[in-house]
């Protein structure tokens, strides 16, 4: 298959026979080695290159990105983030200038991570190169040249456009352009593989050799992407990556848009779908406990046929979900409602980790009682899924820091957790309980303690 | 002057624009071939048979290397002859590499080593410290046993006793680079190898055994390394061996890279320590005698082991002047991963064991652990640094001396812990924290403020050598060799500033290329923090004399004395007459005298038994004091560093912008050690933290919001190259003050002492904060 993209400002064509060769390897084997492999999984940013499509510069991951993902879209890498002429982008002179390199292997991937930061006027420096892994520096001489050269007026050269109308040529895969097309040709084809964002069905590939048969790239679905809100209603297209909905969510449910900010990192989050996140049906992705806590409906599809049902109905047991061959995820709703909403995301590290638990709870207060509380739990079952004799011993009672540790103790009829190289089962229970009371706490936030 | 300067590291620009080459850049040569391990799912037991038949069926595969093909089976080892390359019929760990694949590319290599039927009679694995004790599993012949002083005498004597443990959990290295070889044929069945290691020879060494050559028929080269971190000392010999091997067979170039979980699951990390104390200890908390305990995993091979926990036993007094200690080391031999080097080398550990007890002792004493520290240091060594000494505490009976017998003369402690500790308000923050956890019931802060005192020599006394080539070409141009290798701590932009002084010339006028051990033989290992220290004064003979030349040279032509020709200033100058640097070596040239030169230097003054545990090991200490303050969630366990500060004796620093660099990367190492960085083994012995989506390094935002290092100015007594210090491992041990700020939150919780164990993750926060309530 033919694939047109433009890199560092050319346009190319890549000739491939299997549709899940990673960017990283196509632009390694052609001699592009500023482009590293760190993990090969999306964890550590060293392979970070800098995607335009329509909605501007983005950071992705290369190791995880497949090349048909990147049709019609202007892809840069480190080697071409300094001017044609060789004069340095700002956030490499910077790194030179405050010695934010040591040994040399990540910093292409910072550089181009920072770049598109920089691009995007992105000043929020921690959370743009939390997905990126340095072990020599410490990280303090590239968080003070990210800060040096957020001042500096973006490069021309960097200001790249898509190609526009791209068709991926010779091609035996399928690539979708709409709902429509998709509906038909999934049910037609039942037994294939869906790619979104391929966070996770990347790493299927490049750490599994799962061999994915035929595969349908969902990229070109533009109507299953964005956020819409009504009087009534908010609806997030399954297409829309967690970055957007993390923006789009943050005025009506802070703490949901706070999990999302912790959620993989921003290159995670720049490709990873709300679809996707749900429909693989992991018992620790991040986005079902707070959807499931605003009492959230999950729209499906198959050909023309369409059905709704609550979101936790979705998970039935480990890695089994309630979803028919051929059809598939369109959209996820909830209902617009005064926030109360309080997520809670327990992790081994704060940035870009997996939840060892992952909390949400929505206790609305009328006349000083607890009032039909929603609350789910990740990282605790085979699924996400409600805690339910929680949730009955809190109705109806005032949120007072007694009621709550009395509430808490039924965390343990409704969870057996599982202990792993995350977390205990009995820690699992414990921070759970912990989150639990912390709600009547009037504590601030850790992440908000100042020095 | 190059020398001093905080220049940028020498490869800065090529790190920066993605042109910087390491092993896996470059270029594959015609025909190039690739190589993968196939490894055991299983920890311990006899591989009964191996089904290669669907491996070899694959795609891609060119040949397919098993124990049967190889006699004899070469050694990995760099120390006991004890690593055979593959399995030879007895299963040593989970992830032992059982076979190879060589084929026509990564991937297929990759996917091929996934195809084998390994057909294993399983035996119980010896997987923890009680498993290894039980079985009499170790090395050395037995534990180890320093002893200084009278033990029993000064514990019985003491007014006050007190006992307890610490688990300190082990740490992958995590280089960014993984490990990677390629092996070139030469003509003759001569051998080129590009790997990436911290030690060019032993690799060269290891290739020529496995291959019947000379050592003089093997070339081996590194450029750069992506990070190292002690983990490219001997790891790195598998893959060099491997694709050698896999030349000879095919005739064809092979390289091999592991895949990120191979390489977690096939190399060593750290050693995990469990440390147990008895302590006898007075009032004021002056510590009378201790009796350490070490027990480490050293896994299936020894490797590095025993200098390694001899290293930790080496700094079981860290900055105190203890009167009796007893330390007794087992090295325990498990069904694990072979420990190896890591940034401290066991260092760390030690460390760790003993700011514990001077921990508990405080708790015990109900004092500022910060007094008690400073109680029992060592007493300052006649300093012309710039803080004014402490003021002597007369009661102390200070033997100034270390438990192994080396005389502690460099001793700067006291002074720069009360400069560190005024700097960044220690008192009043502890005064403020103590304020705020009053008022705070979920939340604690903790803050604490601890010393480094560090070894600096290799502890095997022999490989305190080094050497160096350098050219000056007749346009004026340097082009140096040393045997130093670098992994990003800067050390050829030190060796150009050193070349550049010595010449006084511009530096842009020096280069370093790649570690050849066909230019610098018979190197050690860059490790042990040694490498500027040596290697640049390796490189400082040989640039002085080929100045030496020159200047005999000029001044003959000029009737001058050669010690009044002046390098300075790009410029050679000499009765009256002044030349630019390439103009002087022109002439030299023309006047057939030799710009080329080699150097040596081997560390002077030392000397170490080390089964008696005596002598001099170090040729000095580096010191150095961090002050960290943390908050913890008390109903989660979470828990943050808010802010650290740290002075850091570098001595006359080379590069202090380099320096700092170190000292900053050191501590954030050294904090995700002790923290968030999680081994976790199933029971079946396999590693489940094997890729950075378990195993959690700190990121960005883990680094301290306020976050303050400075160094201590002040010359290393020794003459050490332009009196610096090393600074490559010292700074680790600064991530210490957050686990003991740490300790000191959960104290915040009750009235016992919170006995945290390593790495603190929230959920040992938490389960200390509830065994305290």
């Amino acid at each position: 298959m033919e694939i047109p993209f433009r890199l560092n400002g050319e346009d190319v064509t890549a000739q491939i026979d299997d549709p899940t060769t990673t960017l990283l390897d196509w632009l390694r084997d052609r001699g592009l080695t500023g482009t590293k492999e760190g993990c090969n999984e999306g964890d550590c940013g060293a392979c970070s290159v800098v995607v335009t499509g329509e909605d501007g510069p983005k950071a992705l991951n290369a190791c995880i990105l497949f090349l048909p993902q990147l049709t019609g879209k202007a892809v840069r890498t480190v080697e071409g983030i300094a001017a044609p002429d060789g004069t340095l982008h700002p956030v490499q002179q910077a790194m030179i200038d405050l010695h934010g390199s040591q040994c040399g292997f990540c910093t292409p991937g910072f550089i181009t991570t920072m770049a598109a930061a920089h691009a995007n006027g992105a000043t929020d420096h921690e959370d743009q190169i939390a997905g990126n892994l340095c072990r020599c520096t410490g990280y303090a001489p590239i968080l003070r040249a990210a800060r040096a050269a957020q001042v500096a007026p973006v490069p021309d050269h960097m200001r790249d456009t898509p190609i526009t109308g791209p068709q991926i040529l010779k091609s035996n895969h399928h690539h979708p352009r709409s709902a429509d097309e998709l509906a038909d040709w999934y049910a037609a084809n039942p037994d294939a593989t869906l790619i979104a964002g391929a966070t996770d069905v990347g790493l299927w590939v490049t750490k599994q050799f799962r061999d994915l048969g035929q595969v349908a790239f969902l990229t070109g679905c533009d109507d299953l992407k964005g956020v819409s809100v009504t009087e009534t209603e908010i609806s997030i297209g399954a297409m829309t990556d967690m970055e957007t909905l993390r923006h789009a969510v943050a005025p009506h449910h802070p703490s949901f848009a706070e999990l999302i900010r912790r959620y993989g990192s921003v290159q995670v989050r720049n490709a990873a779908t709300i679809g996707g996140n749900i429909a693989n049906g992991s018992p620790i992705g991040d986005s079902p406990p707070p959807l499931i806590a605003l009492g959230a409906t999950l729209h499906l599809r198959r050909g023309d046929e369409r059905r709704r049902l609550a979101l936790e109905d979705f998970f039935l047991d480990y890695g089994k979900q309630d979803r028919r061959p051929g059809e598939f995820v369109t959209h996820v709703t909830f209902p617009r409602q005064a926030d109360t909403l309080s997520c809670h995301k327990l992790s081994k590290r704060f940035d870009q980790d997996i939840s060892a638990v992952c909390g949400a709870f929505n206790l609305p207060v009328a006349d000083g009682v607890i009032c039909g509380p929603r609350i789910a739990f990740g990282g605790m079952a085979g699924i996400p899924k409600r805690a339910g004799h929680v949730e009955a011993a809190l109705d109806g009672q005032p949120p007072t820091t007694d009621i709550l540790r009395l509430a808490a103790k039924s965390l343990r009829k409704d969870f057996s957790p599982l202990s792993d190289m995350r977390a205990s089962a009995e820690y699992r229970l414990a921070a759970a309980e912990g989150m639990l009371i912390r709600l009547a706490e009037d504590a601030p936030s850790l992440l908000d303690v100042d020095p | 002057m190059s020398v001093a300067k905080p220049l940028p590291h020498e490869s800065a620009r090529l790190h920066v624009t993605g042109t910087a080459r390491y092993t896996d850049d470059i270029p594959a040569p015609a025909g190039c071939l690739h190589l993968a391990f196939g490894l055991s799912d299983q920890a311990c037991g006899t591989l009964e048979a191996l089904d290669l038949s669907a491996v070899r069926a694959a795609p891609g595969v060119a040949a397919v290397l098993a124990a049967a093909d190889l006699a004899p089976m070469p050694d990995c080892s760099p120390s006991a002859q004890d690593e055979p390359l593959l399995c030879t019929g007895e299963v040593q760990y989970a992830g032992q590499p059982l076979y190879v694949v060589v084929a026509d590319s990564h991937l297929n290599a990759r996917r091929a080593a996934r195809l084998h039927r390994a057909q294993v009679t399983e035996r119980p694995a010896l997987l923890t410290i009680e498993d290894a004790i039980a079985a009499e599993s170790w090395f050395d012949g037995g534990p180890r046993i320093w002893s200084d002083g009278d033990v029993e005498a000064g514990l019985a004597a003491a007014p006050h006793r007190l006992s307890g443990e610490i688990e300190i959990g082990g740490q992958e290295h995590f280089y960014l680079e993984g490990q990677a070889a390629l092996a070139v044929p030469s003509e003759a069945g001569e051998m080129h190898i590009l790997t990436s290691t911290q030690h060019p020879t032993e690799i060269q060494h290891k290739v020529a055994d496995a291959l019947g050559l000379p050592m003089h028929a093997v070339r081996s080269e590194v450029r750069r390394m992506g990070g190292g971190f002690g983990g490219k000392e001997s790891q790195g010999n598998a893959l060099a061996i491997a694709c050698a091997l896999a030349v000879r067979l095919t005739g064809r170039p092979c390289r091999m890279r592991y895949d990120r979980d191979d390489d977690f699951l096939v190399t060593g990390k750290r050693h995990d320590f469990r440390i147990a104390y008895e302590v006898g200890h007075d009032a004021a908390g002056r510590i009378h005698a201790i009796r350490f305990k070490h027990w480490t995993r050293c896994g299936w091979a020894q490797d590095l082991s025993l200098p390694v926990a001899d290293r930790a036993m080496l700094h079981a007094d860290n900055a105190y002047d203890i009167p009796a200690m007893e330390i007794t080391s087992w090295r325990l031999r498990t069904n694990t991963q072979s420990a190896t080097a890591f940034r401290g080398f066991g260092g760390p550990q030690g460390m760790l064991g003993i700011e514990r007890v001077l921990d508990h002792v405080a708790h015990a004493v109900g004092r500022d652990p910060l007094d008690v520290r400073r109680l029992n240091f060592y007493a300052d060594g006649v300093s012309e640094g710039p803080a004014p000494r402490a003021p002597r505490d007369i009661s102390a009976r200070k033997k100034g001396k270390t438990h192994y017998g080396q005389e502690v003369s460099d001793f700067c402690l006291n002074a720069l812990v009360a400069r560190l500790a005024e700097g960044c308000d220690y008192a009043g923050r502890r005064a403020r924290v103590a304020a705020w956890n009053a008022a705070n019931p979920v939340l604690k802060r903790g803050i604490a403020l601890t010393p480094v005192k560090f070894g600096i020599s290799f502890t095997l006394t022999h490989l305190n050598q080094a050497g160096a080539l350098v050219h000056v070409y007749n346009d004026g141009s340097i082009h140096l060799n040393h045997g130093g290798t670098e992994m990003g701590q800067g050390l050829h932009s030190k060796v150009c500033q050193v070349a550049a002084d010595r010449f006084g010339c511009d530096i842009a006028r020096v280069k370093v290329t790649a570690t050849d051990t066909g230019k610098v033989p018979n190197t050690s290992a860059t490790a042990a923090s040694s490498g500027a220290d040596l290697n640049g004064m390796a490189v400082k003979a040989a640039c002085d004399t080929i100045r030496d030349r020159m200047a005999a040279q000029l001044a003959a032509e000029h009737q001058a004395d050669p010690a009044d020709v002046v390098f300075v200033g790009d410029k050679v100058r000499v009765a009256g007459a002044e030349y630019g640097f390439e103009e002087a070596a022109a002439k030299v040239y023309m006047a057939r005298v030799s710009l080329s030169a080699t150097g040596f230097y081997a560390t002077p003054d030392i000397t170490w038994d080390r089964v008696a545990g005596k002598g001099r090991p170090f040729y000095y200490f580096a010191y150095g004091a961090a002050c960290s303050e943390v908050v913890i969630d008390t109903l989660t366990g979470e828990n943050r560093i808010l802010r650290t500060d740290i002075l850091h004796d570098a001595g006359a620093s080379l590069n202090p912008a380099l320096d700092i660099g170190q000292v900053e990367g050191g501590f954030v190492q050294g904090a995700g050690w002790l923290t968030t960085e999680e081994l976790v083994w199933d029971g079946a012995g396999r590693l489940r933290t094997h890729a950075p989506s378990t195993y959690k390094i700190p990121c960005a935002s883990d680094v301290p919001p306020v976050f303050n290092v400075a160094l201590w100015d002040v010359e290393n007594r020794e003459a050490s190259i332009y009196r610096s210090k090393a600074v490559g491992e010292p700074p680790l041990m600064h991530g210490i003050s957050v686990l003991m700020a740490l300790s000191y939150a959960v104290a915040a919780c009750g009235s016992g002492y919170p006995n945290l164990h390593a790495p603190a993750t929230a959920e040992r926060v938490l389960g200390a904060v509830r065994a305290m309530r």
